[in-house]
């Protein structure tokens, strides 16, 4: 029971908060405009954070990410505003420069020794300067409409609107994509429960198992049907999806995943198993390098600039995002999806607390106190078990 | 002053709805050596940190009498401060720091809160004398061997003016010289009047030094006895419940060719490039045979086994490794697993296990590319593993998904052999595979390892416990200072002839 409240903590903690500002808020939270906004405002810290995650579970840190964004920002820039590339290959390319930052600082980190802390450390001052040596000092823009969109925009109501009764309007491309989603987490969760029923493992009694899905339903979408009522899905939000998904299968089924795992646990059981360490690690840190350069490209693509304090402190929100999801600092513990929703949270608290007129300070206040409290609770339900 | 100098009376402690010690009684007289004994798990361990008081007073029930009054503890300093010292398994010192900062750490020779070096050097040299551990005050802990740390301890409970001094496990990590010392300096303490209560697996020693034996079973007292007279056999037989005549199970030995040789092996230590750890060693071990490594700690035995398996240990290496005759690469981790060869280290909690992991993921660690198609883990493959080798191991666990780390030793280490039965290897090879575990779950590891043997691999053995060699292996090679002194079949193995063998050379 223990292992599972403190799992599912961060879950109940998520719906309070939810709940709470919806109130304080008279519902305003909740309005189809307002939950757009929070997913568009939050995207780059939860690519962020799913990169961060894997980081922290391998043991390490990287505290460069917010410099990265900065320089990939800038990099995109050039290519689109200044060589006049085209999006995708300019896209691309950024990604890979993104990837390349993240091998260098890999090598360091896996093959040479030193403490990721102290060569992401390293990181952020360097790839901040090479930012504003990129950018000349002054920010580049504006972008492409495609990168734009990217960041900013919706899916096109490529069938038109249908009527929901009182609550007006709704895209029908956005309702049968949520339905589509819903429908395949059932099935696959369904498939995954009879193959483990197949091999005689235990598994919800199916009153549970029911319970879970429809939960999860009925929560996807509402989320859907109110964004369908605004302006349809954002863009984003069907990237981050894709990304969720993915990294949430690969950090649990894959075995580099399984790799990431296995050395943040014990380091030195990993190595005597055959684990190839230092790869691993290194690949890590390119990883996260492109995520950063994602993040990086749909940051300047929402400010339609690429400037030179761009991603300012993101590396503090993707490490809070990831520890208020539940990783662990020793590293070997956490889950791409608590992340993300730890992120959320922090998304959720910023924008609850601006509706309501908080100043800025409070915010950050309030906030701090939200990390150490899930932090304090998770060390807390260890001691108990 | 009663001749008693402790009284535990009917002591229970429950955690969360498991009984771990039910009315257990333990009644120790002044000046005298007392031995706990009982398996992992029979309550030694809490009942030793219910006398000191890391399970404080109200958390169990019961009444602890010391020197003749009612004890009530709330912490470890309430029972320093009567006199009752505890000294873990788990050393407690601080490497980087020197022997005298250790000695008085959190009880300084300080003055005005500054610390008086000439007078912590000075007090810190008497009390090394009294342990007779001839080492500098200012030498860091970390460059003493683990035999000299553990006398470093004894000398820091000296210097709290000890009158009941409780050891836990106190030789489990030294080797036979040290462990005489250690035995020596507590007969010595005796008679300056300290009582010592110590928990030790190692029955040879407690049947030699101490004055009385309790024995614990499943968290109940289940005799006090006097040790004169008192045999390794009538402990086991109280400890296990059950008369173990034969404490390894039988085995035909079915042995064929050769399968690994190791060939003028000489490896070098990492920190002083220049030291030979290893010394043109040579050796070899035949399908279905199980070969033993004897040697004192410090002879090399766990760093040949290492830089053979992966160059997991030293610099310089140079020798060769060949494998049915051919000679096999072992450079790497992943390329002696590639060539069959599995190495269960001496440390399973440092080297062989993700205590945060469950079973399953445990048992899949060092063989996951065999459960996974294009790199995706089958997890549903993965359990049925895991259960198949929790069933035919006898792995003790509520489930295969339950955490490793809050597993007993025994178990611990069966889910280690799991992990490399799984990669399925010729050559095994067992650094201490007994260490730490009770005498119960120890002849369940030894018939593994006879079945291992049986199915045609190749097994090495290294362990600090002759009878255990001598009990188990075919054939026994002896280690002293990195060179192979000596090989020994079976039929002609005695514990006087290896001692023989492990000691040549020493001091010359």
């Amino acid at each position: 029971m223990t292992i599972n409240l403190r799992q599912s903590g961060i879950y109940v903690a998520f719906a309070l908060i939810v709940v709470l500002f919806a109130f304080l808020t008279d519902g305003a939270l909740l309005q189809p405009q307002n939950i757009s906004n929070i997913i568009v405002q939050n995207s780059y810290v939860l690519i962020l954070a799913i990169g961060m995650i894997l980081v922290i579970i391998g043991g390490h840190i990287d505290l460069s990410v917010g410099s990265t964004v900065a320089l990939t920002g800038a990099i995109c820039a050039v290519l689109t505003v200044h060589w006049g590339l085209p999006w995708p290959i300019a896209v691309l390319l950024t990604l890979i420069a993104g990837a390349i930052i993240g091998a260098a600082q890999g090598y360091w980190i896996a093959y040479f020794g030193i403490p990721a802390f102290i060569v992401t450390l390293a990181g952020m001052l360097v790839f901040r300067a090479l930012t504003l040596t990129t950018l000349g000092n002054q920010g580049i823009g504006p972008f492409p409409d495609e990168i734009r969109s990217l960041s900013n925009g919706f899916t096109g109501g490529y069938l038109g609107n249908i009527g929901l009764g009182p609550l007006g309007g709704a895209d029908l491309v956005s309702l049968l994509a949520g339905v589509a989603c819903i429908a395949g987490f059932a099935l696959s969760q369904w498939r995954k429960r009879a193959a483990r029923l197949g091999y005689g493992q235990t598994v919800d009694p199916m009153p549970v198992f029911v319970l879970k899905i429809v939960g999860a339903g009925v929560v996807v979408l509402a989320v859907v049907v109110q964004l369908a009522r605004f302006r349809n899905l954002p863009w984003v939000l069907v990237l981050l999806a894709a990304l969720a998904l993915g990294y949430s299968l690969m950090a649990s089924n894959s075995v580099f995943g399984r790799h990431i795992y296995s050395i943040g646990g014990n380091l030195q059981a990993a190595t005597l198993s055959g684990v190839k360490v230092k790869a691993v690690t290194f690949w890590v840190f390119v990883n996260m390098g492109a995520l950063a350069a994602l993040a990086g490209v749909i940051f300047a693509g929402r400010l339609n600039q690429a400037g030179p304090t761009a991603g300012t402190a993101f590396e503090l929100d993707a490490i809070a995002a990831a520890f208020i999801g539940g990783a662990a600092v020793q590293g070997g513990v956490g889950k791409v999806v608590g992340a993300i929703t730890g992120g959320l949270i922090m998304g959720v608290i910023n924008n609850g607390m601006s509706l309501i007129g908080a100043p800025s300070e409070r915010v950050m206040l309030v906030k701090g106190l939200v990390l150490l409290a899930a932090v304090a609770y998770d060390v807390w339900t260890k001691r108990r078990a | 002053m009663s001749d008693e100098i402790l009284a535990m009376r009917g002591i229970t402690k429950r955690f969360a709805g498991v009984t771990a010690l039910h009315e257990v009684t333990l009644t120790v007289r002044r000046g005298e050596i007392h031995a706990i004994c009982g398996e992992n798990g029979a309550g030694k361990s809490t009942l030793m940190k219910v006398l000191s008081g890391v399970h404080p007073h109200g958390s169990y029930e019961g009444d602890i009498v010391f020197n003749g009054e009612p004890c009530e503890f709330h912490g470890i300093r309430d029972s320093e401060r009567k006199g009752i010292v505890i000294i873990h398994q788990e050393l407690a010192l601080c490497g980087q720091l020197s022997v005298a900062e250790n000695l008085f750490l959190g009880n300084e020779r300080a003055r005005r809160g500054f610390i008086d070096w000439n007078r912590t050097n000075h007090d810190a040299q008497a009390l090394l004398d009294r342990v007779g551990l001839r080492e500098n005050p200012t030498t860091p802990v970390n460059d003493l061997g683990v035999g000299k740390q553990q006398l470093v301890e004894i000398a820091k409970a000296l210097s709290k003016e000890v009158s009941l001094l409780i050891l836990d496990e106190p030789t489990a990590a030294l080797n036979d010289d040290d462990s005489q010392h250690l035995l020596d300096l507590l007969d010595g303490l005796r008679d300056q009047g300290i009582t010592s209560v110590i928990i030790s697996h190692k029955l040879n020693e407690v049947t030699r030094i101490a004055d009385t034996v309790t024995v614990l079973r499943d968290g109940k007292t289940i005799e006090t006895l006097p040790a004169d007279g008192l045999s390794e056999e009538r402990i086991i037989a109280g400890m296990v419940g059950r008369d173990l005549e034969h404490r390894f199970p039988p085995r035909t030995p079915d042995i064929g060719d050769e399968v690994l040789r190791v060939e003028d092996w000489t490896v070098h230590s990492p920190a002083q490039p220049d030291r030979v750890i290893v010394d043109n060693a040579t050796l070899s071990i035949r399908r279905g045979e199980i070969v033993g490594l004897a040697g004192l700690m410090g002879a090399g035995r766990t760093e040949l086994a290492m830089s053979v398996f992966g160059r997991s240990y030293g610099t310089n290496i140079s020798g060769r490794v060949l494998k049915n005759g051919v000679v096999i690469n072992t450079r790497t981790v992943q390329e002696a697993i590639r060539h069959g060869l599995a190495y269960v280290s001496e440390d399973r909690k440092r080297y062989g296990l993700n205590l945060i992991e469950g079973v399953q993921r445990n048992v899949s660690a060092a063989a996951l590319r065999k459960l996974a198609t294009r790199g995706w883990v089958n997890e549903n493959e993965e359990f049925s593993v895991a259960e198949r080798f929790r069933r035919s191991m006898g792995i003790r666990t509520p489930a295969v998904s339950t955490q490793v780390g809050t597993l007993s030793g025994g178990n611990q280490q069966k889910v280690v052999l799991a992990k490399w039965m799984f990669t399925d290897p010729d050559v095994l090879i067992l650094d201490e595979p007994t260490r730490g575990i009770d005498v119960g779950a120890k002849y369940e590891i030894y018939s593994i390892i006879n079945d291992l043997a049986a199915q045609g691999r190749a097994v090495l053995v290294i362990s600090s416990e002759l009878p255990e060699l001598l009990g188990l292996c075919d054939r026994i090679y002896a280690l002293s200072e990195g060179r192979i002194t000596g090989e020994v079949p079976r039929a002609e193995a005695t514990q006087e002839l290896l001692m023989q063998y492990m000691t040549r050379g020493q001091g010359s």
